[in-house]
Formats: structure tokens, sequence, C-alpha cells
């Protein structure tokens, strides 16, 4: 069975997993940590948007859903931020817009929209090689900008009150922390597509909060799980023949569910009432 | 005679609420090396005048002066221990983390911190005796530890004003008792300001008190008044006597 790894689409798909599992496993920790995965979601699918302006005005939908869900990144934290509506509100108006946007630009265009699904729900095993360099570099940006800010993103997501009244400008940091949010949902669309997005978000990080206390560990750890997943969920989607967007969520979630219950059957089990 | 040195300096200030006054004409100073505490009733102005102070709050009318300088210069010189902790519990971020942080405003945008900011930071852990728990994940903690954690965030910035916001709120007598006396220890090197909606939580080492509920009324040291009291609290109130013994007196009611 290892013959398939000699196939050319099988090597760019472990390699667009590997890239995609970098950039979700960083930002996927500040995702679940600021508890920010509805925000997060929000601007998954208000990218749609993108994607529909892509077909109708003929450029790459990953290019338009980019554009897209930077903008709709900045809209949503600016609106939730300033204006007096719940922020959940807000999320879930944006969220809608961003997809009837898609929806009108996609009936406007003529013919028959190929690949619209795999936008959707992802599919891992048709990365072209321009599209692989273009994941590479938006990971060098986040992991760039990680990097640079991190002792500021760490204050903001930890207590954003104080962190304004030591003179950090936490609306600009947390503004830059939604746009590479923004960048990581771009990055994901070939692996599991801009619905399933949001679960590649929470499982690895919330994974890796169950073993570490510390932020960096964490990524380190988060990194590692995505990468698992997404590999096993490949792999398993090539061998079942099956959707591999929804493979490798579906995966993430009986990993996850297994290692969370049988820490909860170890912990109980260890309690002091045991009967012999 | 030397004249005390003021740190904040509060003249015909005005604030408002939406379209409510939450501050009328108040006129103040704070000393140098002032132990002061602010109470008054919750919704009395008090956050709103911590915010002012802090720079984040512009007056509408009047003149505030802090360190000198306007408020959102002199903030840097300012230690700020916030009110009730927001935080999540579970938040990934160990105590030294959490310390460092008050190194911000020295350290700025991008940059790592330091040698010296870790020295200092290291130095806020001792003073607070909470250095053997660094590696700590901050919501394991007690609240008094995490409160004293705050302090020794606040303290890492070497500051001037020491600004805490209801330190009392949700910690027991016991650690009331020492984080006072923390503060007295730290008022030989800079000026306390506590703010307080719980009058019982001002306790014999403050030297100064202030009421606040919109208006605000100015005592020396070592004197409050009922009528003073009932008037920023419109209700019958517990009297506070400063001694060696704190005790309350109860007044009668007519």
């Amino acid at each position: 069975m290892f013959d398939i790894f000699g196939y050319h689409f099988m090597q760019n798909a472990m390699l667009a997993a590997l890239l995609a599992s970098i950039a979700c496993g960083i930002i996927g920790v500040y995702v679940v940590s600021k508890r920010i995965v509805f925000i997060s979601g929000g601007i998954a699918h208000a990218s749609f948007g993108g994607i529909g302006l892509g077909y109708f005005i003929g450029i790459s939908p990953v290019l338009g859903a980019t554009i897209f869900s930077i903008i709709s990144a900045i809209t949503m934290g600016v609106s939730t931020r300033r204006t007096r509506l719940p922020e959940d509100t807000v999320i879930g108006i944006l969220w809608a817009t961003g997809m009837a946007l898609g929806a009108i630009f996609i009936s406007l265009t003529p013919g028959y929209t190929t690949n619209l699904f795999s936008y959707l729900f992802g599919n891992i095993l048709t990365v072209p090689d321009s599209e692989l360099l273009l994941i590479l570099i938006l990971d060098v940006v986040i992991l760039a900008v990680v990097v640079l800010l991190y002792k500021e993103f760490l204050a903001i997501s930890f207590d954003e009150e104080y962190s304004t009244v030591i003179g950090m400008p936490t609306e600009k940091i947390y503004l830059i922390l939604l746009c590479l949010i923004a960048l990581t949902i771009v990055v994901m669309i070939r692996v599991v597509g801009i619905i399933l997005v949001i679960a590649l978000l929470t499982i690895p990080a919330s994974l890796a909060r169950q073993f570490t206390n510390d932020m960096k560990k964490m990524m380190v750890l988060s990194v590692i799980f995505s990468i698992i997943f997404t590999f096993t969920g490949l792999f398993l989607s090539y061998i079942l023949d099956l959707a591999s967007g929804a493979t490798i969520i579906i995966t993430s979630v009986i990993i996850f569910a297994t290692v969370i219950s049988t820490r909860k059957l170890l912990s109980s089990t260890r309690l002091p009432s045991q009967k012999m | 005679m030397l004249k005390e040195k003021e740190v904040v300096k509060f003249e015909n200030v005005w604030a408002y609420y939406n379209s409510h006054p939450a501050l009328q004409d108040i006129n103040f100073a704070i000393y140098d090396r002032d132990f002061l505490g602010i109470i008054g009733p919750n919704g009395g102005g008090k956050t709103t005048l911590l915010k002012i102070i802090l720079g984040l709050l512009k007056p509408r009318h009047g003149k505030v002066i802090v360190l000198g300088k306007e408020p959102r210069e002199g903030r840097p010189q300012i230690g700020y221990v916030p009110q009730k902790s927001f935080f999540d519990k579970n938040f990934p971020i160990n105590v030294w983390q959490v310390t460092l942080m008050g190194r911000y405003s020295h350290t700025g945008l991008f940059r790592r911190y330091s040698m010296e900011d870790k020295k200092l930071a290291e130095q806020s852990l001792e003073r607070v005796g909470m250095m053997e728990y660094r590696d700590r994940q901050i919501g394991e903690l007690s609240g008094g530890q995490q409160k004293r954690v705050f302090i020794a965030r606040a303290l890492s910035s070497n500051p001037k004003i020491l600004l805490l916001d209801e330190p009392m709120e949700s910690v027991d007598p016991k650690v009331q008792g020492e984080i006072y006396g923390l503060l007295k220890e730290f008022q030989k090197e800079m000026t306390i300001v506590l703010v307080s909606h719980d009058i019982t939580a001002i306790s014999i080492y403050v030297d100064k008190i202030a009421c606040l509920n919109q208006t605000l009324v100015y005592h020396g040291p070592k004197e409050i008044s009922v009528e003073v009291l009932e008037g920023t609290y419109q209700c019958p109130i517990n009297l506070i006597a400063h001694g060696t013994i704190p005790h309350r007196v109860l007044k009668e009611h007519d």
C-alpha cells in the first residue's frame, strides 16, 4: 500500500497537510485560549463571499477568499468592539452576510461552477504546486508575526483590560490576531474547507491543553496533534475512498473523544473510594 | 516648611457616563507617600475616577495632572492592580509570565523582556512572597495568592503610585491583613491609593480617606464623620474608628 507515497498528488497532499498543521496548530492555541472560536467560525464562513467573488470575476477563488477573510476579520473585530450590539449578534450577521454574497456571486457566474464543493469541505488530493507555495508563504507570515508579537498576544489573550492600562495598543493587536486567523483559514481551505476549518482550529489546541499549562509547549503539541489528525485522516480517506476533509475531522473527533474519556476514566479510577 | 509633593491633582473635574454625571466638580490632590483609601457606593464614580487617573478616559471639564504630566504620560509610572480578575482560570499562563507583563510599559512593542525586566519581576515576586510559585499556573492559586501576583505585576514596573481597585474583594480577613502589611511596607517607596465600595475594607493602615459619590469629600488623616459617610452612602452606616485596634461602632437609628 506504500506505493501511494509515490504519487505526485499524494506528496502535495502530505505537504499541504504538514504546512496547514503548523498554521492551525499555533493559531488554534490562541483561538481556544482567548475563547474566540465563534468569531473564527464567522470569519471562515464569511470568506465564502470571496470564493464566490473569485468565480465571478475570474480570479483564483483562494485569492478571493484571502481578501474576503481579511476584510471580514477586520470588520468583525471593529464592529464587535465599537458597536453596542452583542458580540455574538454581530458575528452571526457578518457570518451570514459573507455566505449570502458568495451565493449571489456564484449564481451570477455563467456556466457550471466546478470544485465549489471542495472549497466548502476541502479536497486535499487536488492541491496544485502553485497553491503549495501560497500556503508556504502564509505559514511564514503567520510564524513571523507570532514570534514578533508573542508577548503582546499572550497579554491580550490573558487580560485585555490590564493590557490597555499598561499602554498596549490592544485593539490593533487583537485585529492583527484576527487577521492571522483569517490567513490560517485560507491555508486550511484545501485541507478541510471553510465549513470544517473550525474543528482543526479547536481540537488539536484543546487536546494539547490537556497535557500542558504552558502556551509554547501547547503550540508544539497542537501542531503535532494536527499533523497526526490530518495524516491519519488523509490515509483513511484514500483507503476507504471517502471525502478527505470530512474524514480528517471525524478522525480528529474520534481521537479527541477517546483521549478525553480515557483520561477521565483513569483519573476517576484513582479515587480513594475504590473497592477491591 | 517644605510643601508636600503632589502626585495627582484634580481641578474642577467633571465626567459623564452617557448623559449622567459620574463625577461632579472634583477637586483634590494626592501627595507623595500617601496611603489613601477612596470609598463610595457602586456607581458612585470610582471606576470613572480610576480611568481618569490612568488616562483611559478624558474628563468633560477640568484639569488632571499625574506626576506633573498628562495622565496618559504619567501612566507608565503607575502600578495598577485591577479589581476582579476576569481572566479565564484555565488560561495557560504561569505566575512568572503574569508578573513579567507588568514590565511591558518599559519594554515596548516587539521587544523581548530584558535581563533587567526579569530581575525586577523576580524582586517583585520575592517582595510579595510568591517566588516559590513562579512556575504555577495562575488559576491553580488561591484568591489571596492571585492578588499577591497581581500586586507583584504592578510592582515590577517600579511605580511611583500603586493603584488598587477593590483589593480586598473576595479575600478573607487574614489575607486582607497580610496584604495591608505589604502595602504599608511599599508606602515607604511609593504612594498607595486604593478604591473600595466596602468601608470595612479600609483598615487602620490607611492614612487618609476620601468619600466619593459623584462628589468627593476629602479627609485629613484619622478622621471621618458619620454625616460624611451617610451623605456618601445615603443610608445609616457603621462608624470606623482608627486606632491601634480597629473597631466599629454602629450608630443608632433615629
